[in-house]
């Protein structure tokens, strides 16, 4: 019990001294997942809106299978991009497994679902009036999607948060492509599994303390945001 | 050539139509209100017209150009008119930035946009709102801000739907005074839908009756309020008294309908033996209590069944072999001491008759 009492006092003054390696760590997964998570919102955003305003055939199943992967497994897409990306692959001539990048498409490919799904759904939150409204009143397509959307931008915001949230806790994926290699692929999540495994048990709390202040951050900013 | 011409056109939703063959002419600056009850179609045509829906057949001719057939034209053409749905729906941001919306779609800024969102403003009397967020107004203040949303746009062609159902005498008070003073300035040909005759007669030159799906018949507001077409018109535009008969004598164009065994006098073209229904407006029936020698050819003595106000009115039924509606003022019923079984004189001209061919 002392042992896990002095490793969460060490882990604590690791945290306030700002303490080089661990910082780095932090910022290269908050850099790692926020990239990802421009990259997958620049994608979905559009994507959403295209599928929410279209009639086709099969937009339901299509729809229902966005949301199911809404739980894919994190090892699961880990596999998938490594293979995509291995040097026997079909992306293999790129050379970016066990980079960064590796981690940032992977994340990308992960978080997608959760932001095409949550964003459909915010779209299908907002009275479809508005809609006639905007095309009422003169609004070419593109122009009614874009004040659609902004009907539902706390809405919008939250699903884009939700894809973040994810990528930064999710650690199968970042070890698979990234490798865990230390100061080049080492995030957080994968720091803290090597730690612990080793038994440092101080710079695993000291970035456990940071992804959690993380989740706490995204959490009370979500909140304020569902509540307007 | 009218402004707006359709050409049969109907629509279908769900394999059920909702609107079927409806030919109408719209001049350019005239205010035309479709009245019917809910459910008659009015909003589906209004949406047609809009061109926010394509109809399922017919075709839309709008400035002289088939807008069902050029689809590239579609945004032109209904750049040039403005829609206040039935229950407006504003955006979430301010009454100004609300009805800048319409114009900054058009490209419009600058001093030019502020001057007509001002006008705009202004005229619905929403200026001391304009940075209010608009979700937070009352429903007769987003009415006004539907409203002046549409007309900030200057569209060549405004169509509102139920632009005063649900709000209160006062807001609706508003409403229409907004929209007699655009309607006043003649720049705009305006279509309106309507449940509420009273409200097409004040504000309309002309009027389309729609009942299930049809456009069934289309008059100056007087010519539908006194000679409707059929039965369920009459009904609707409040002629209370719908009496079925038959045409047993004529006299040049003076005809007597026997209804019942009693006679009314009328006049029709149409022939001996025909099955019509006589309808008379309530407000031409007089009540006497003693039989007087007007030039009124109908006279029907019988007694008071009921009698019940209807505001500054009374609407009493009198039994005279047939059930006979009158309106009367509050005073004249107090004058002639109405109550029930009291003996009456009901009297109406044979010209307050207004003869209809029966179909069934």
């Amino acid at each position: 019990m002392t042992e896990l009492w002095d490793g969460l006092v060490t882990a604590l003054r690791l945290i306030v001294s700002f303490d080089p390696e661990v910082m780095a760590i932090a910022g290269r997964s908050l850099a790692i997942s926020a990239t990802s998570s421009t990259i997958a919102a620049l994608i979905c955003l559009p994507l959403a809106t295209v599928i929410h305003f279209n009639k086709f055939r099969g937009k339901r199943t299509l729809i229902n299978v966005i949301q199911t992967m809404f739980s894919l497994p994190t090892v699961a897409v880990g596999l998938f991009a490594f293979v995509l990306f291995s040097s026997a692959g079909p992306l293999g001539g790129l050379g970016i497994l066990f980079t960064p990048v590796a981690i940032v498409v992977g994340q990308a490919l992960l978080i997608s679902p959760i932001m095409l799904g949550l964003t459909i759904s915010a779209l299908s939150g907002v009275d479809k009036t508005i809609a006639d409204t905007a095309v009422s009143l003169g609004a070419s397509r593109f122009q009614m999607a874009f004040v659609t959307i902004r009907e539902a931008r706390f809405a919008v915001l939250a699903a884009l948060i939700m894809g973040f949230g994810r990528a930064i806790s999710e650690v199968g994926l970042s070890m698979m492509v990234g490798g865990n290699i230390a100061g080049y692929t080492r995030t957080i999540t994968t720091a803290i599994a090597l730690e612990t495994s080793k038994g440092d048990l101080e710079l695993a709390l000291a970035l456990g303390i940071i992804l959690i202040v993380i989740a706490l951050i995204i959490n009370i900013v979500l909140n304020r945001i569902q509540q307007r | 050539m009218a402004l707006i011409e359709t050409d049969n056109i109907g629509q279908k939703y769900g394999g059920q139509d909702v609107l079927k063959d409806v030919s109408l002419n719209i001049e350019a600056g005239e205010v035309f209100a479709l009245i019917g009850p809910t459910g008659a179609g009015k909003t589906t045509l209004l949406r047609l017209l809009d061109l926010l829906e394509m109809p399922a057949n017919g075709s839309i001719r709008f400035d002289g150009i088939d807008i069902t057939a050029n689809k590239s034209l579609r945004l032109q053409a209904r750049r040039r008119m403005a829609f206040v749905l039935q229950k407006p729906v504003v955006f979430n941001m301010s009454v100004y930035d609300n009805i800048a919306c319409g114009l900054k779609w058009r490209k419009e800024k600058g001093p030019a946009l502020h001057q007509r969102v001002d006008q705009a403003l202004e005229l619905t009397g929403m200026a001391h709102y304009a940075k209010r967020n608009a979700r937070t107004l009352s429903g007769g203040e987003t009415q006004r801000v539907a409203i002046a949303r549409a007309i900030a746009i200057a569209p060549e062609v405004l169509f509102l739907d139920e632009p005063t159902a649900n709000l209160d005498p006062v807001s609706t008070n508003k409403i229409e005074e907004v929209l007699a003073h655009i309607i006043a300035e003649g720049k705009t040909t305006v279509v309106m839908a309507t449940h509420n005759m009273s409200q097409g007669q004040r504000l309309a030159g002309r009027i389309g009756v729609m009942m299930n799906g049809r456009l069934l018949q289309i008059g100056s507001p007087g010519d539908i309020f006194s000679t409707p077409g059929d039965k369920e018109v009459a009904e609707f535009v409040g002629v209370d008294n719908i009496l079925s008969g038959v045409i047993v004598n004529r006299d040049d164009e003076l005809v007597t309908i026997d209804v019942n065994g009693a006679h009314i006098q009328a006049i029709s073209d149409y022939p001996i033996g025909a099955e019509v229904h006589a309808l008379i407006r309530p407000e031409d029936v007089t009540l006497a209590l003693h039989k007087d020698a007007s030039s009124a050819r109908n006279t029907f003595e019988g007694s008071i069944a009921k009698t019940f106000p209807i505001g500054a009115l009374v609407r009493v039924e009198v039994a005279c072999g047939f059930p006979l509606f009158a309106v009367v003022t509050k005073r004249s019923a107090e004058d002639l001491e109405l109550a029930v079984n009291k003996k009456i004189y009901a009297t109406f001209k044979a010209t307050a008759v207004h003869v209809i061919k029966r179909w069934n």
